[in-house]
């Protein structure tokens, strides 16, 4: 299994502001890409982008999810952004205050994907979510997220 | 109760797992059990297949196409894309629940009529799973059929209504007989015109009854590559007059045969022309084959053995006559039986009509001919009456879609189109062709001693004019109509006895296919 952490303090950004989603995704993929998660800034944003006009990731509860499987991935990894003025990502019920952007690696390893499918599954808890929201450091927000989806 | 749900997406990395967390909270919450297959990208961990075995009902959140969507034949489906289930999950649930449930009005009473029937309890309530998946898939075949029995059935009634009951013999289809065919012919202004165009519609309709039927169980069996054995199979039921008993019979024939062929490991060089190629010409050349020779030669020896049979009563005593004529129209309603009885009806017509004219005044109800014409007729009313009332009785017993048919079941009836009760007899056999036979004979039996007559061979309630002692002909129908509603009724109940015995045989069924 996965011997790094899904997400480290680094991938956080609390109060995230950004102008649309393209902005906040690439402010997130930035913080991939100085972590070293991501080879190819540019080669990856445009993977997000290609699986986010297939079908917005905006979900009910304020979320936003831009995503997407890419050969410049290294590790299965999410970075968090906070954004409490909310970002459009076109969900039915409102702009996102919680953005995952989830990296996954390209290739056939599905056990070392089952990490981020366990993220997926927790999303839609909202104690989970408002845990995020409430906490108060970087750190807090990779601990939660690191210590929820780890295997059981 | 339990659900099975699918859930997929375009990259598999999210939706298909927060949609299947979303299901699994909202079944939680609904108090019923699930088992989600997320087909993503961390591999597909199949659905135990117990658990499938004794599923109720299915959803599929999806982008992608479900994996081994046979797998999930039969069971009643909400389909759905991805998103609605991480934000409606609960709404999916309640929705497949109601479906279910709505299967259960009859599929309960059905596993439990095979509890009734098994040789014993303990037999059937050990695999609950059989009966109950060998009803989802006749229910499949009927709730596809019921469609052309309404609209045939009435079309046909409105038919006889505009052209007479000899309307058939206005405008023709074949050109045969000197009759000016239909559409060679075109008279806008001739009401008997518009009358046979009613009628071959809804005869052309009505020649998809049992291809209908024969396609869509089998299709629940084996998926798509079923559609064709099933279809085949059941036109062939048609031309071997094997009737909607035979029909059920090649729907079987043809799913199980397509199913074992899929399962054969074939070279990976043709392996892709298994499912539109190999699967349907073998299947269907096996359905064929056992469809002649299985089935078609031993009904070609009953229909002959039971024309002698008949034949051998004379016309002597009524009363039996009409009796044994009576229960032949209630067993199959159409099928081999039904035609044996209703042939030897018509066939002494002439005779019949001939000795009327002979003697003028002469009262009809003293020529035998005449009184078993009647008979037959009056019994092949009152199937579909007789149903339709006990869908009144007790709703609670019967699906939305069966009530719904039950409406169209009074005309086809009042109509003499013993069609109009195949759909309930071929969701549920085993309870209705009892309730049939037994109304049809104490009617055939009726109208033998009342003596009420009749000088056509068709046109039910249309032809009063026709037949003699008409009031004495209504009772008849109107007694048989309500033994058969009451026996209806009464059997509904007895399954339903069963159920609440033998808690293990969840039910279920499926109406709502048509929805999904």
């Amino acid at each position: 299994m996965t011997t790094t952490p899904l997400v480290l303090p680094e991938l956080v950004i609390r109060g995230l502001s950004a102008t649309d989603k393209v902005d906040a995704t690439h402010q997130l993929a930035e913080r991939l890409y100085a972590a070293g998660r991501v080879t190819d800034l540019d080669g990856f944003l445009a993977d997000v982008a290609a699986r986010e006009t297939q079908m917005s990731t905006g979900l009910p509860g304020g979320i936003g999810i831009p995503h997407c499987r890419s050969a410049f991935v290294t590790e299965p990894s999410v970075a968090v952004g906070l954004a409490p003025a909310g970002v459009d990502f076109g969900a039915p019920d409102g702009p996102a205050t919680l953005i995952f952007l989830i990296a996954a690696p390209d290739g056939e390893d599905q056990a070392h994907l089952a990490i981020l499918a366990s993220l997926a599954r927790k999303l839609i808890h909202t104690e989970f979510r408002e845990s995020l929201i409430s906490a108060d450091s970087d750190s807090l927000v990779s601990t939660i997220i690191n210590t929820e989806v780890a295997p059981k | 109760m339990k659900i099975v749900a699918v859930t997929s997406c375009i990259s598999g990395i999210a939706h298909t797992y927060m949609a299947a967390e979303a299901l699994e909270e909202a079944a939680k919450k609904a108090g019923v059990e699930i088992r989600v297959e997320t087909q993503g990208s961390a591999g597909t961990t199949p659905i135990e297949a117990d658990f499938l075995a004794d599923a109720d009902a299915a959803v599929f959140a999806h982008e992608l196409q479900v994996k081994d969507r046979e797998r999930f034949a039969g069971l009643p489906t909400v389909d759905v894309p991805v998103s609605d289930a991480i934000s409606g999950a609960d709404a999916l649930v309640a929705k497949a629940i109601a479906e279910a449930t709505e299967q259960q009005k009859s599929g309960a009473k059905r596993s439990g009529a095979a509890a009734a029937s098994a040789p014993s309890a303990e037999a059937s309530a050990t695999k609950p799973s059989a009966g109950k998946s060998i009803m989802n898939k006749l229910m499949t075949g009927v709730s596809y059929m019921i469609p052309f029995v309404a609209a045939g059935g009435i079309l046909i009634a409105i038919g006889f209504l505009l052209g007479g009951y000899l309307v058939m013999n206005h405008y023709s289809i074949d050109g045969l007989n000197d009759i000016p065919t239909l559409w060679a012919n075109f008279n806008f202004g001739d009401i008997t015109w518009w009358g046979a165009l009613a009628f071959w519609t809804g005869k052309a309709a009505f020649a998809f009854l049992v291809p209908v039927l024969a396609g869509y169980i089998a299709y629940a069996i084996a998926d798509r590559p079923g559609l064709a054995p099933g279809f085949v199979g059941g036109s062939i039921a048609v031309t071997i007059g094997a009737g909607f008993l035979g029909g059920i019979a090649a729907g079987f024939i043809g799913g199980y045969a397509a199913y074992w062929i899929a399962r054969i490991k074939l070279p990976r060089a043709i392996d892709a022309l298994k499912p539109v190629v190999i699967i349907p010409l073998i299947a269907s050349i096996v359905t064929g084959f056992l469809m002649f020779t299985v089935v078609g030669a031993p009904v070609s020896l009953l229909m002959t053995a039971l024309n002698d049979w008949l034949s051998s009563f004379g016309s002597g005593n009524l009363l039996i006559l009409g009796l044994v004529l009576g229960a032949m129209m209630g067993l199959d309603l159409g099928g081999p039986v039904n035609k044996v009885a209703y042939l030897f009806a018509t066939t002494g017509l002439d005779a019949g009509i001939t000795a009327l004219q002979a003697q003028s005044g002469q009262d009809p109800s003293s020529i035998p001919q005449l009184v078993i014409m009647a008979a037959v007729m009056a019994a092949g009313m009152t199937p579909p009456l007789g149903i339709a009332l006990a869908t009144v009785l007790q709703k609670n017993k019967f699906s939305k879609a069966e009530r719904d048919n039950g409406k169209a079941a009074w005309l086809l009836g009042a109509s003499f189109i013993s069609e109009g009760a195949i759909p309930f007899a071929a969701a549920d056999p085993l309870r209705i062709l009892p309730a049939t036979i037994i109304g049809s004979a104490v009617t055939g039996g009726l109208v033998g001693i009342f003596g009420a007559s009749l000088t056509a061979p068709h046109g039910g309630i249309w032809v009063i004019g026709l037949i003699g002692h008409p009031w004495l002909f209504l009772l008849a129908v109107i007694i048989g109509t309500l033994v058969t509603g009451a026996v209806v009724v009464a059997a509904k109940n007895i399954g339903a006895a069963a159920k609440s015995n033998s808690a293990a045989t969840t039910p279920s069924s499926a109406d709502e296919l048509l929805a999904s």
